[in-house]
């Protein structure tokens, strides 16, 4: 019987891990920092753009899920509404890249304390389907109202010149600076996941009664995680905007939604490094089974099917099982 | 001994470089559409079997051209249709882009060929947009757009006595700007429109909208939607017996594959505006009867119909070009007046629209139709001056010029 309590699932104490969390964790980034100076040698730059901003769209949304326990169905939101911010703002407003991105993301961030305010209040499953409402409210104003130019989307949005200097016009020139973001946004949410704040959300995440006994404001707590994690997808959607040069519905849409949950699953939910992973994924099937046609929504479902069956802790996640670390 | 061995060796070298001259012309089409989704019947596969055909029927390879065809699935998602857009172009050397529905898609796609400077030849996209205030130096639009399918539609029924209307329109800018402009045919033509109803995007349940129309006692109720909401509007009409009762009902963006799923007897009626059906003449027989037999029996779509058009005019002006660079191939495309056995003759206007003719059709009774796809009576011919938007009027920059 009382074995049956034991679910928690990790075995070592988070202060062993922590002792030990840092030393190969950097190693990792080094290797992570080498291969991304390196990618735009090895595939398109465009492709490896489009990988990055989902996988930091993705990790952004496990800081959320795989740390704070909280599973939004409405990252779309904060997603898409940063893109068509940042969209229009370099486009009709003639902003640098960066203002525009800055914007959108401030955007997500209001957007996120907005929705997370009202949201957190409920718990499990009500405050999936709390978000998804509130996700699908943006979907139909971005639908309806007329800058974002409806199901036409925000098209031929210029990339500019950072900082009014270095022109973006070449693709590998603004895979650095994209680069650049995402491993930034990754140091954060590292950075985040690894501080006392992270360490208190964990505890929320595990027990928030207890954690609530214990004296913490659980519900601060899971506000501020829930607008970093707006604010971060926003960056990624931002981001992708100006890489794409076109904001559309399916940024805001509720797939999108369901695609991020795709893939944070699928690389390893409360894993660092496994979101990243589950992005170049599942944005590597969109891209190259394309030719496939009707077959790649199928074999993107098998893989899901086959993943879910056979390492329910994702692709990172069974990795840090077999290495015994923490990834 | 010598010099006749060098004047050999010089004759064998021009006879070479000559047939290299005339082989030259490497050609890679990429068929870019919706293969899973709601557009994979009317583009599709079937897309691909079209560029297929239009390249045997050109003899590509004995006019040294070495034409190869790939095609990808953007499902319907621009961001997908651009990044495999630049990607092709990029990486894979595609020199032309062909088909790709969906607006917001083609509209992408757009802007990424112009960037590129390669040539984008739509058939599938609806958006009149794209030869107008987004028109691009690298664009040929085939098919159709909204501006001819409203006003085919529109001023072709107030013709024939249609000249009370109400409208059903999706609540978003696509169905607005739809009914707007198919009004303001309905109205120019001495017709009027008694009212209109939104309906939330997408829809399911049609049944108080359609009653509404009912009750107005219009002769005739357009359908100022698209896709899913096309379909159960249809076939919530068809439950009703609205067409049964006297009023017509005008589709204002529907396909022949819409029509074979939805089946005669809820389709019965309907009034739509096609560029291209099967059944027009022993030509469009003849070569659908092809298309068909390589593709599982399935006859072509006007979607399907504009692709192989269209890459036939291309790969005649590469020919007369003598090149596939972009501007010259172009520049071939909108001098050389079309002609194919699909669309018959016609011409590229200055800001990438095709000029030809397009049709009004009425769907057939169940008990009128004759066999399999078997499903339109031809009602009018719009000719090709009138189908289309003039061209000053598109707001198009490469007009001025």
């Amino acid at each position: 019987m009382a074995a049956e309590t034991e679910t928690i699932p990790f075995e070592e104490t988070e202060l062993d891990v922590r002792a030990r969390s840092y030393a190969h964790h950097g190693i990792v980034f080094a290797a992570l920092a080498v291969l991304l100076l390196a990618a735009p040698f090895l595939v398109y730059p465009v492709f490896a753009m489009k990988v990055l901003c989902f996988a930091l769209f993705a990790s952004a949304f496990n800081l959320l899920l795989g740390y704070g326990g909280l599973l939004s169905f409405g990252h779309a939101a904060f997603f898409g509404m940063a893109s068509y911010v940042s969209a229009y703002a370099a486009k009709s407003w003639g902003l640098t890249p960066e203002l525009s991105i800055l914007l959108g993301t401030a955007v997500a961030v209001l957007l996120g304390t907005l929705i997370g305010a009202i949201s957190i209040r409920r718990q499990g499953i009500y405050f999936a389907m709390v978000t998804l409402a509130f996700a699908q409210m943006v979907y139909f104003f971005a639908l309806q109202a007329r800058f974002t130019g409806g199901e036409d989307g925000i098209q031929a949005v210029p990339r500019g010149w950072l900082f009014g200097v270095i022109h973006l016009g070449d693709d590998r020139t603004l895979y650095y600076i994209v680069a650049l973001v995402f491993f930034v946004g990754l140091l954060i949410i590292h950075r985040v996941i690894h501080s006392p704040f992270g360490q208190i959300m964990k505890a929320i995440r595990e027990n928030e009664p207890r954690a609530i006994s214990l004296g913490y404001e659980a519900n601060r707590y899971k506000l501020i995680v829930f607008m970093l994690s707006a604010g971060l997808s926003g960056l990624a959607g931002a981001v992708k905007a100006i890489v794409f040069q076109l904001a559309s519905l399916t940024d805001v849409h509720w797939t999108m939604s369901g695609e991020v949950v795709l893939m944070t699953l699928i690389g390893g939910m409360g894993t660092v490094f496994g979101p990243m992973v589950g992005a170049a994924v599942v944005v590597t099937m969109q891209n190259y089974l394309a030719a496939f046609g009707a077959w790649v929504t199928i074999i993107q479902g098998v893989i899901f099917v086959a993943c879910v069956l056979l390492f329910r802790e994702g692709i990172v996640g069974l990795l840090a099982r077999l290495l015994r670390r923490p990834l | 001994m010598h010099a006749k061995n060098l004047i050999l060796a010089a004759a064998a070298a021009m006879l070479l470089s000559g047939t290299a001259l005339a082989q030259g012309i490497d050609v890679k089409i990429g068929v870019l559409n919706d293969r899973s989704g709601v557009y994979a019947d009317l583009s599709g596969e079937g897309s691909v079997v079209a560029a297929r055909m239009a390249v045997e029927d050109f003899k590509a390879a004995d006019k040294g051209i070495n034409v190869t065809i790939v095609s990808a699935d953007h499902q319907n998602k621009p961001d997908i249709a651009s990044s495999i857009a630049r990607r092709w172009i990029d990486q894979d050397g595609v020199d032309v882009i062909v088909d790709v529905p969906t607006s917001s898609a083609a509209l992408a796609v757009n802007e990424v060929v112009r960037e590129k400077n390669k040539v984008f030849l739509n058939s599938g996209a609806a958006a009149s947009d794209l030869t107008g205030a987004k028109c691009s130096p690298n664009l040929v639009h085939w098919t159709y757009d909204t501006w001819a399918l409203a006003h085919g539609t529109g001023q072709a029924m107030v013709e024939r006595g249609g000249d009370t209307w109400f409208f059903v329109t999706a609540d978003y800018a696509f169905g607005h700007a739809l009914e707007r402009d198919t009004a303001a045919v309905v109205e120019a033509a001495g017709g009027k429109v008694l009212g209109s109803v939104k309906h939330p995007f997408p829809g399911q349940d049609f049944s108080s909208f359609l009653l509404q129309a009912q009750a107005s006692g219009a002769k005739v109720i357009g359908l100022a939607n698209a896709g899913g909401d096309t379909i159960n509007s249809i076939k919530q009409a068809s439950e009703f017996g609205i067409t049964q009762g006297g009023q017509a009902l005008a589709g204002l963006l529907i396909f022949l594959t819409d029509v074979h799923a939805l089946g005669l007897q809820t389709a019965q009626g309907l009034v739509l505006t096609e560029a291209f059906y099967w059944d027009l003449n022993d030509q469009t027989r003849a070569w659908s009867k092809r298309f068909a037999e390589a593709h599982d029996g399935d006859m072509p779509t006007m979607v399907q119909a504009g692709v192989y058009a269209s890459v036939l005019h291309y790969l005649k002006a590469v020919e007369a070009a003598k090149t596939d660079e972009a501007p010259a191939v172009m520049a071939k495309m909108k001098e050389m007046p079309t002609e194919d056995p699909l669309f018959g003759k016609g011409q590229v206007r200055q800001d990438g629209r095709h000029i030809h003719d397009m049709y009004l059709f009425q769907v057939k009774k169940p008990e009128e139709s004759k066999g399999p796809w078997d499903y339109y009576t031809l009602l009018a011919t719009i000719p090709a001056d009138k189908a289309f938007r003039p061209l000053n009027e598109g707001g198009c920059p490469l007009v001025k010029q």
